[in-house]
């Protein structure tokens, strides 16, 4: 039995208790490195593995929060949410898919491409996944939708909200929104975020430079998931923060009047309130319905929109560039008294042109107006007296006096859609064009034609600044609830408080911080009476168009920009506007201040190719300005309400 | 000093040998059964009819296996474990050819109650055999090639057989728990030197012979993010789960990693991540510590048991018990590729269950039979 000897035993046992106790300290190490390891993922790591397993765990739907408001001066809303009907599906709760859209096609209107289409994204998605079968019912579909419900196992009628617009005065100043676009995405930072699907964007306009305030954040409904990505249960939901709401200047009356006016033309008016800059109308004619991008515009809507002659989706009053015209004699003869190169007294004789380097320029009127001063010459539209004063003043004081007005820049910052125009000097024209400037350019610059390129927006912020007196403003759209009263519109307040208080020009500017635009106002105050002549006396271009009534009275200057010049042989003919093919005829301007004793708004109308700024434009502004001033007691009272409210 | 059976106590009756039970060891075990039944019933999503309630049943009854065999002399194992050993090597052949296959791999023997898998028992048999050979050859035959040739070809039979069914994992266990043995029972550092070179020069030509599934497992440990929805995915749920339980866990049921179906193979190789992710850093410390005091039970009977067998195999046992944990542990914690090892006793799975308590049945019969001497 006892077939080994105790010395063997004992030399397997010494090696084998020495070779153990070394592995013995090994697996102490490799236990500490598993417990190390152990406390590396659970305790320094845990926060991250926490939130990778909540990724796992939670699939978040995010939910488009409403979207702020838009309203005018008053308080009503331009843009505003409106409820729409929806239907959604889920194919998983679908017992047979072909059935349910068969019956869906009789109740609610679905084109066959649109059908296609469908079932293409739906045989793309996840069965859980919902797909929205239309974004937009008609109230009519719905309520058949939910009649028809127990038939239509998988269908969820379902009621959101969308934007809205009123109506189209606004179309441009406002803009539109519409689904978001991978262009967007790529352009946009704000949106990159956002991970909404089919959220309604801003796309022009307000819409677009508000976007970002407008959107609100976003909410969420938080699922928790199974590995395969199933919906197990609904955790959490958020229904995000509602976007900025905003009160604009406009007036949304005087829109709709505006938008009538231009109703047959193509054009554009701008309104202004003098003192404070506010834009209380700004049209574009013909405009566009909003509403039919909200839910992604038809082709053929929008092929009738991009190819129509009059182009309808641009905003001419900021974005449409005209030759100023006549219109811009006003600063011309302005230009000339402040840089004392002629005195008010300067008079010309007009025989219908004259003759300047062997190139002759003409007048408007072709048997000429004979003697003429200032006065007359801007009341007449004289364009041989203006040739004259131009000569004398040069482009470069000119374009000086142009720029301190407004011309040559972007006025609002609220658009990106907004144009810069032009005011040539002889800089401008050896950058841009590489060529030295000639006299004869002077002479055409100084009747507003040529290289000169402005805006309705522009003029009409001219003429404000005109009409107040040679006091430089900021016009804004938006009004902010923390904006301070502008500096012209205390000085204004004050004066009309304290009617025995005179103070001198000196003591106004300095105690109310005023921009002044003059070097002698007494030179504007000579522009505004010639502007008063031209529309209130017999022989001004404006004549017919006046307003008897003191509270309405009005001062205008007329203006028409020359397409193509007229041939020698159809001067001789003395060819009428209306004669000439459509797309050749003169832009129609006429801008002016209102009510003359007290002037409190500057408007400015263009009508494309509409002839003469007296016939086409004048008569437009008339109504317009008469609607203005009628609402100028609202306005006022509106205001105060505004800044008690918040 | 000559071993005499009567010289020494050695326990006769049922109430000696109960008395003689390590008892620490037993309640470590009969505690970590519990665990896992509990375990079990969180996998199957808070049912007890599906993994927990069969794996409950095996626990009991292996459970009372294991106190059955621990009263059976440990000279009755030393005399039988050529014997097992054969048997367990003809069950591996029985398999190459009437095995059951699932995907694609061929491992089970279907025994109508369960599916028997012999690699699972060989993990225990090889040891039992190699424990016995040292036991029977004079110390000074050890390194002698004859007795080097046996343990090879012994550890070799059935590395092949499991390796080809195909079964990495199983089979490098077998063969690491082997070549702890011999190297214990004192073979030359010098030889384990040699072999380490020819398997290095080898391994090319090894690596040739693996299913492509094989070699993208060790891709893909050595580089998870490279396909985190293919093979990586396991590894890097595996490391989710783990990591968000934190330092208390999620609670139980609550671990939504295996809840919500993130873990692969939950009941299987991945039950310590269920756990760790259910009951956080401290409840997987107690786990590592609750192993850690079963092999320090192990390892102590070792040290008391008198014959060289005993010692040979309980340290064997224990060194492979270790092997199997850390094993599990480092791979499902993202240190060593995924090659299938299931944890001792928490793992779902009737084989390894009874292998593990058939090995701690062994160890216990030699803290009963200590002082028995071997022939």
């Amino acid at each position: 039995m006892l077939s080994f000897h105790s010395s063997n035993i004992i030399s397997k046992t010494k090696t084998i208790g020495r070779r153990m106790f070394l592995l013995n300290s090994f697996k102490v190490v490799v236990l500490i490195g598993i417990f190390g390891r152990l406390a590396s993922l659970q305790i320094n790591e845990g926060s991250k593995y926490k939130s990778l397993s909540d990724k796992n765990r939670f699939r978040e739907t995010k939910i488009s929060p409403p979207r702020g408001i838009i309203e005018d001066y008053f308080g009503n809303e331009i843009a505003s949410n409106n409820k729409i009907y929806q239907l959604h599906i889920v194919p998983d709760n679908i017992p047979d898919m072909d059935v349910l859209l068969f019956r869906l096609k009789n109740i609610i209107n679905i084109s066959p491409k649109k059908l296609n289409y469908l079932k293409k994204q739906i045989s793309k998605k996840k069965g859980w996944d919902t797909t929205i079968i239309s974004d937009n019912l008609t109230w009519a579909e719905f309520s058949r939708v939910n009649l028809f419900l127990h038939e239509l196992q998988g269908a969820q009628p379902i009621v959101s909200v969308a934007r809205f617009y009123k109506d189209n005065s606004s179309a441009h100043a406002i803009g539109y929104v519409s689904e978001i676009s991978p262009k967007d995405l790529k352009t946009k930072s704000y949106l990159q975020n956002l991970k909404i699907e089919n959220i309604a964007i801003g796309k022009t306009g307000l819409e677009s430079s508000l976007d970002e305030q407008m959107l609100g954040s976003a909410g969420y409904l938080r699922y928790e998931v199974n590995a395969y990505g199933k919906k197990i249960k609904q955790v959490a939901t958020n229904p995000g923060l509602k976007g900025k709401t905003f009160r604009t200047t406009l007036d949304q009356s005087v829109q709709k009047l505006s938008t009538e006016a231009l109703k047959d033309v193509s054009g554009a008016i701008c309104v202004m309130d003098i003192y404070n800059g506010d834009i209380i109308s700004m049209v574009s004619s013909p405009n566009f319905n909003p509403n039919s991008f909200v839910h992604g515009v038809s082709h053929e809507e929008w092929k009738k929109l991009t190819e129509n002659r009059d182009k309808p989706m641009l905003n001419k009053a900021i974005s449409g560039l005209y030759p100023p015209g006549s219109t811009i004699k006003t600063l011309t003869a302005l230009s000339a008294l402040e840089n004392d190169i002629v005195s008010s007294k300067l008079i010309v004789r007009c025989k219908g042109y004259i003759d300047l380097h062997g190139e002759r320029f003409h007048c408007w009127k072709k048997k000429g107006h004979g003697v003429v001063g200032m006065r007359t010459a801007l009341k007449k539209s004289c364009d041989v007296y203006f040739y004259e004063v131009a000569r004398r003043l040069g482009i470069d004081r000119l374009s000086a006096t142009a720029k301190k007005f407004g011309l040559g820049q972007k006025v609002l910052q609220n658009y990106t859609e907004e144009k810069a125009g032009v005011v040539p000097d002889t800089k401008w024209k050896k950058r841009e064009i590489g060529k030295n400037w000639y006299i004869g350019e002077t002479l055409h610059s100084g009747i507003g034609q040529g290289y000169f390129l402005t805006t309705p927006l522009q003029l009409s912020l001219m003429t404000a600044q005109i009409a107040n007196v040679g006091f430089k403003i900021q016009p804004r759209i938006i009004l902010n609830e923390n904006d301070q009263v502008g500096n012209l519109q205390k000085y204004y307040n004050h004066k009309k408080t304290t009617p025995g208080n005179v103070m001198s020009l000196k003591d106004k500017i300095y105690n109310f911080n005023l921009q002044p635009l003059f070097r002698n106002q007494e030179n504007i105050n000579l522009i505004k009476d010639a502007m008063f002549a031209a529309t209130n006396e017999i022989g001004g271009t404006s004549y017919r168009s006046r307003l008897d009534d003191k509270k309405f009275m009005f001062a205008g200057k007329t203006g028409s920009s020359q397409i193509k010049r007229f041939t020698e042989k159809q001067r001789e003919a003395e060819t009428k506007q209306a004669e000439i093919t459509y797309l050749e005829r003169d832009h129609a301007w006429f801008v002016a201040f209102a009510p003359v004793q007290d002037p409190r708004y500057a408007i400015s109308v263009l009508v494309e190719h509409g002839g003469s700024g007296s016939s086409a434009a004048a008569p437009i502004a008339k109504k317009v300005i008469k609607k203005v001033i009628e609402r100028h007691e609202l306005r006022s009272s509106a205001l105060n309400q505004f800044r008690e409210n918040t | 000093m000559l071993y005499s059976r009567t010289s020494l106590h050695t326990p006769f009756n049922l109430r000696d040998k109960f008395f003689h039970l390590d008892y620490t060891l037993l309640f470590s075990i009969m505690l970590l059964g519990i665990i896992s039944i509990f375990t079990q019933f969180s996998s199957s999503g808070g049912e007890f009819d599906y993994f927990a309630k069969s794996h409950a049943l095996r626990f009991g009854v292996f459970f009372i296996f294991f106190i059955a065999i621990s009263f059976i002399n440990i000279r009755f194992w030393s005399d039988y474990s050529l014997l097992i050993f054969i048997l367990l090597i003809l069950l591996l052949v029985l398999v190459k050819f009437y095995g059951v296959q699932s995907q694609g791999s061929r491992r089970w023997i279907n025994l109508f109650v369960f599916n028997l898998q012999p690699s699972e028992l060989m993990k225990v048999g090889l040891i039992l055999f190699l424990s016995n050979y040292y036991h029977k050859i004079s110390s000074g035959d050890i390194n002698k090639f004859k007795y080097l040739f046996y343990p090879l070809v012994a550890m070799l039979i059935p590395f092949m057989l499991v390796v080809t069914q195909p079964d990495l994992g199983t089979a490098i266990l077998i063969l690491v728990s082997g070549i702890l043995i011999t190297w214990l029972a004192g073979v030359r550092w010098k030889i384990f030197a040699y072999l380490s070179i020819l398997f290095i020069v080898s391994a090319p030509v090894a690596i040739s012979f693996l299913k492509p599934y094989q070699k993208n497992r060790i891709l893909t440990f050595l580089n998870p993010d490279s396909d985190p929805l293919g093979a990586g995915y396991q590894i890097i749920q595996s490391k989710i789960a783990i990591g968000s339980g934190g330092l208390f866990g999620k609670g139980f049921l609550n671990g939504s990693q295996a809840y919500l179906n993130f873990l692969p193979e939950k009941h299987t190789d991945f039950i310590f991540t269920l756990y760790s992710e259910e009951f956080g850093f401290v409840g997987s410390a107690f786990i590592i510590f609750l192993y850690s005091l079963i092999i320090f039970r192990i390892i102590r009977i070792g040290n008391l048991t008198r014959s060289v067998f005993g010692k040979l195999y309980c340290y064997g046992f224990a060194n492979a018990f270790f092997v199997f944990i850390a094993v599990n542990m480092s791979m499902v914690l993202g240190l060593l590729p995924i090659v299938g090892a299931p944890l001792p006793i928490l793992s779902y799975g009737g084989s390894s269950m009874l292998a593990m308590m058939f090995g701690l049945g062994i160890v216990m019969s030699c803290n009963v039979y200590k002082n028995s001497a071997v022939g």
